[in-house]
């Protein structure tokens, strides 16, 4: 009886092929050594190695406890202004991802260079992070607010004119078709019969691009690019890590209360 | 001929038209307190650009093809980066996310803390991590590495119980059924259908992250980020614009390298 049993689990062939097996093996090793010098070469040049470090981390950590309540009045204006700089960029962004995103759907955009050359505009964009965009843009402009907002409207425009372009690449092409086939122009299929299907989408995708931006917003001021970020610096610089952490403490609740709206906004609209 | 008349428009209620108008209202109310409020110093803005123009924008488009190996070795750190940082992220939400899952812990009150944690540790933006890293671990390539586990962390976490919340639940109570126990429901069940998923999600997050670590070493973080800041303290465009060209250059790789991947795995 057991006997059987044995041989009938020997004969039951392993679900995946050999070769899976070995491509997975593979992969595994190429990972785990990637990872190995990733680690290795990260903590070379940390003084007292990984366990000194953490060791120090906690005695580090309690410098910045209990966090000083009174630089709150302080702060308000500049967190403030960093909402605003995101109101900004964020509408303009949104006028200007308009006829970008038109250019970079494939269903709208029927004449082939065109597409991709925006397509590849847009893809250039989207790899320069938002703070060397701010570094730049400072370093042309000199400090101030519009160098940031200037970052954020370029950052924010290469994410949003693409989802924006997936989202009318994957609309009802029938309206479209049926406003060509009784002589519609450009514009009027664009407006009868593409704006009513992606108005929902687009404006939820301009408020997730707002929470991207205000996210992105409160650290440009590392840079000098304005905003809550610029007294973040400050504080560090001075070592004054109690109020530092107060104003990190401020950040954090105002990015969850903005993105908790922003959510639900978004949820009664899809 | 006959006469066709269209349907009736359907009547707004009288709650709905009050509710757009106040929607409209706050809206409105916003942008008056944003343009009011804000100080743009257009002048001041303006005038540096007319002076600095010549000197940033043509050398930013002449890159400086001597600092390709000190580009290069620090884009390498960057990848690096990444990858250690987003492996960390990629083990460490994968407990998270079976605690925030509804279907696997049992119980609303551990799910809902459990997606607590996340949202709270999405909250922090990277380059602030980097920060309290940075203080904790000294300015060094480890502290990105921290940075990027622990911001990932939540975006992955998150993704991650969705997916589970999203399995086919058929299976584990068929398994229920034939009397396998927890631990076999887990790895016959429930692993065969998240683990191709998880590894796309891991993977695209891999790609953000290359992006997110190359500006951590403005605030002392490893990396690229140390040569831009250097380049900017110095006004050297020329190597900006090398530094820049080695981001996109990289970025776009992996981004096409990553699709290539995923779309093999799902």
């Amino acid at each position: 009886m057991t006997n059987d049993k044995k041989t009938l689990t020997d004969q039951v062939p392993s679900i995946y092929p050999v070769k899976t097996k070995i491509q997975v093996t593979i992969i595994f090793f190429v990972v785990l050594a990637m990872y190995l010098t990733s680690m290795i070469w990260t903590q070379s040049q940390m003084a007292g190695g990984f366990t000194g470090a953490l060791g120090n981390m906690f005695n580090v950590m309690k410098n910045f406890f209990p966090p000083n309540p009174e630089v709150i009045s302080a702060v308000i204006g500049p967190m403030l202004e960093t909402i605003q700089m995101a109101i900004i960029a964020t509408t303009v962004a949104a006028i200007l991802t308009v006829p970008l995103a038109l250019l970079a759907a494939r269903n709208v955009t029927t004449f082939k260079p065109l597409y991709y050359i925006t397509r590849t505009f847009l893809n250039i964009l989207r790899t320069i992070p938002d703070l060397v965009l701010a570094v730049i843009f400072v370093g042309l402009f000199g400090i101030g607010l519009f160098p940031g907002i200037l970052a954020l409207i370029i950052f924010s425009l290469g994410i949003l004119a693409k989802l924006i372009s997936e989202t009318i690449e994957s609309v009802d092409m029938d309206p479209m078709e049926a406003m060509r086939a009784s002589g519609g122009n450009v514009f009027q299929t664009i407006s009868y019969a593409l704006i009513p299907q992606v108005l929902p989408q687009y404006v939820s995708l301009v408020l997730y691009v707002f929470e991207i931006n205000i996210r992105a917003s409160v650290v440009l001021g590392l840079v000098g690019a304005g905003g809550i970020g610029l007294i973040l610096n400050q504080q560090l610089q001075f070592y004054n890590y109690p109020n530092a952490m107060m104003i990190i403490i401020i950040i954090f609740v105002v990015v969850i209360v903005i993105e908790y709206i922003s959510t639900k906004i978004r949820e009664a609209l899809i | 001929m006959e006469n066709f008349e269209l349907p009736p428009k359907p009547k707004n209620s009288v709650w709905k038209r009050i509710r757009n108008i106040g929607i409209a209202i706050v809206v409105i109310a916003i942008y008056v307190w944003t343009f009011v409020s804000i100080d743009i110093e257009w002048g001041r803005a303006m005038e540096r650009a007319a002076n600095n123009f010549q000197r940033v924008i043509p050398q930013l488009f002449s890159p400086d093809w001597s600092a390709t190996g000190k580009v290069a070795l620090s884009m390498l750190e960057t990848v690096f980066i990444a990858f250690a940082g987003s492996l960390m992220a990629a083990i460490i939400a994968v407990p998270l996310a079976f605690l925030a899952a509804r279907n696997m812990m049992g119980g609303v009150v551990v799910s809902t803390i459990g997606k607590w944690i996340l949202s709270a540790v999405r909250a922090f933006p990277d380059v602030i991590l980097a920060i309290l890293f940075v203080v904790a671990v000294g300015p060094n390539a480890f502290a990105g590495v921290l940075a990027i586990a622990i911001g990932s962390t939540g975006m992955l976490g998150k993704m991650f119980s969705e997916i589970i919340e999203g399995i086919d639940m058929n299976v584990i109570e068929a398994m229920q059924a034939s009397g396998a126990n927890r631990i076999q429901i887990l790895f016959y069940g429930v692993m065969p259908q998240i683990i191709p998923e998880f590894l796309s999600y891991a993977i695209y997050r891999f790609e953000v992250d290359v992006r997110a670590s190359s500006i951590l070493g403005i605030v002392g973080a490893g990396g690229i980020g140390t040569l831009i800041i250097f380049a900017s303290n110095n006004r050297n465009w020329s190597e900006m614009g090398m530094i820049l060209l080695a981001i996109i250059i990289v970025v776009t790789v992996i981004d096409f390298a990553s699709a290539r991947i995923r779309r093999k795995i799902v």
